[in-house]
């Protein structure tokens, strides 16, 4: 502190703190405190408030847990983000791998500006155009049915099987680029040396490569799962009624149910799986925070 | 074929089965705004119709979101990139321990679902007495994005040289000149970057928005209630300019870069 006041000055650095303050005040801790206190206090009509009923209690997360069909669809969707995430991590480590060791670097950028064009299309978007392509009598059951692949076209969008192709479709993204960026900073040299000294190629990455991207790693599987578990456009567009994510039952108290202490209950739980995902995610892969949010 | 021939052509054609998974999506998708049919597809093709066009074009609501798009994205990079360099330039002047601890609480709304900052950012200024609108949308947009711009600038400041400042207050330059002539010019790239990448965050963000915005339209939500109830070809017509200035934007940047690749590659020859 004395160091910012001694370069900056004092007006400059209260500013500073001051912009500072309002961001992690204001708009990070005390939002997430209130919404921490209104999800044990009851859901009362205006005229109650402040009155007699107008106390903490457990009742909201009573009415989570007495509904079976609730922890249901939780743990589907811890389920399958899970799935998700452990599917993106494979589909992207061995290109992320190719593409910053084995193809030649002037193409690399090439290959990323491509990627990078869904990605600035927008996210609802680009779940729209798999609404398009896994409809019923879409292109894609037309090219399964013409190439002989299947003999009837499959309802892709009923049960969580249009779920999945849109999340991963949506999120990949977000973990081949952490993890490219992890295996770049891996001296070339090392991976050679592991191989002329006789390592087969699956144990050179074991021990030489997966070791050092393991920031990477981390930083993808907590994005990716923090985005599935979160995610309100994916599941509205290519989910059904057989397959609800807990992001709707969220969406259901706030705004039919109109009942905004419940939906602060539903949605302190879904942070509470995110903060318990990253926790076992640095435990498991022994990283720290700066590592993941690079 | 050796093994390692093997191996390398089974990854460059998991990478093209990779690059059509990722585009082609997004052919069909603008394909089907030329589609003649009333269900958005490209299967089976009717013929070539403009009509989507058009539809899109005189849709006043569309224009409504779109204005109202635009409007909260200006705010959040008016706001974001300020508290995000502020946030940078701090952290980067205090003790170790308190850096990891503050630290800690910039990154978390990166790391937080879109839902749960939205209904936080609701139920605090409803305490207030702050009804639901676009200006709860723009502050919870703003307590994320300003993390990456932070994250952004933090990076760009692990290159500067703070000798520099002292050097310029050593020979009389005052604290707002120290900032303004030094700090602030070595910082624009990152700054340059971040009012980017605020930009496009805010543009796109669906999650925060449908919590916070009250009655009022933004470009997503207006897209997301289209395709809830009433689907028609109009949103794929919106997908193909999207996609048609994404790729315009793309070609122009590749071309760029290469230029200047063949003009360092010249520099170099030059001086050999």
């Amino acid at each position: 502190m004395g160091e910012l006041f001694r370069r900056y000055g004092y007006g400059l650095s209260i500013t500073m703190v001051g912009l500072t303050a309002f961001w992690l005040l204001m708009l990070v801790v005390i939002p997430n405190l209130v919404l921490f206190e209104f999800s044990f206090k009851p859901y009362l009509p205006v005229v109650d408030l402040g009155g007699p009923k107008d106390v903490y209690s457990l009742k909201n997360y009573e009415t989570f847990l007495n509904s079976p069909i609730h922890i249901t669809i939780f743990w589907k969707t811890v389920l399958y983000s899970s799935l998700v995430t452990l599917t993106c991590l494979v589909l992207s480590y061995p290109l992320a791998y190719f593409l910053s060791k084995v193809c030649r670097p002037a193409n690399a950028p090439t290959i990323f500006l491509l990627l990078l064009i869904p990605l600035w299309v927008s996210e609802i978007l680009r779940s729209f155009a798999w609404f398009i392509i896994l409809a019923f009598q879409g292109p894609l059951n037309a090219l399964l049915l013409g190439l002989h692949v299947i003999h009837d076209p499959i309802r892709w969008l009923s049960g969580f099987n249009g779920v999945i192709i849109g999340l991963i479709y949506s999120y990949v993204l977000f973990m081949l680029f952490p993890i490219y960026n992890a295996i770049s900073s891996l001296d070339t040299n090392q991976v050679e040396a592991a191989q002329d000294l006789g390592s087969s190629m699956w144990r050179t990455h074991w021990r030489v490569v997966i070791p050092h991207s393991k920031p990477g790693i981390a930083s993808g599987c907590v994005m990716v799962f923090m985005l599935c578990a979160g995610s309100v456009i994916v599941p509205s567009t290519l989910a059904s009624t057989n397959s609800r994510w807990f992001t709707e039952i969220i969406q259901q108290w706030m705004f039919e149910g109109l009942d905004w202490n419940t939906g602060a209950a539903y949605a302190f739980l879904l942070l509470v799986l995110c903060i318990l995902f990253v926790s076992i995610v640095m435990r498991v892969l022994n990283v720290r925070l700066v590592d993941i949010a690079k | 074929m050796s093994s390692k021939a093997f191996g390398n052509f089974v990854i460059r054609a998991y990478l093209v089965i990779f690059l059509l998974f990722m585009l082609l999506p997004l052919v069909v998708m603008g394909g089907a705004a030329l589609n003649d049919s009333r269900m958005p597809s490209v299967y089976p093709w009717v013929g070539f119709t403009g009509q989507w066009f058009s539809d899109l074009w005189n849709d006043q609501v569309m224009w409504g979101a779109i204005r109202n798009t635009l409007i909260v994205a200006v705010c959040v990079v008016g706001i974001s990139v300020p508290i995000g360099t502020a946030g940078a330039i701090l952290l980067n002047s205090v003790k170790p321990n308190v850096r990891s601890f503050i630290y800690g609480f910039m990154v978390a709304p990166i790391l937080t679902p879109g839902a749960v900052i939205g209904i936080s950012t609701l139920l605090f200024w409803n305490n207030f007495h702050v009804s639901a609108g676009l200006h709860l949308s723009v502050l919870g947009q703003v307590s994320f994005i300003a993390a990456y711009v932070m994250l952004l600038v933090l990076a760009r400041l692990q290159s500067f040289d703070p000798g520099l400042e002292e050097a310029a207050l050593d020979l009389g330059a005052n604290h707002g000149q120290v900032m303004r002539r030094i700090l602030i010019p070595h910082l624009y790239p990152a700054i340059g970057a971040g009012a980017l990448i605020a930009f496009f965050q805010s543009v796109e963000n669906y999650n925060i928005t449908l919590f916070t915005r009250g009655n009022s339209q933004t470009l997503t939500v207006y897209v997301g209630s289209k395709i809830r109830s009433g689907i028609t070809p109009t949103i794929n017509a919106l997908a193909l300019i999207f996609i048609v200035l994404t790729v315009i934007a793309a070609i122009t940047y590749e071309i760029l870069r290469r230029r200047e690749q063949a003009r360092q590659a010249l520099i170099k020859i030059e001086d050999e």
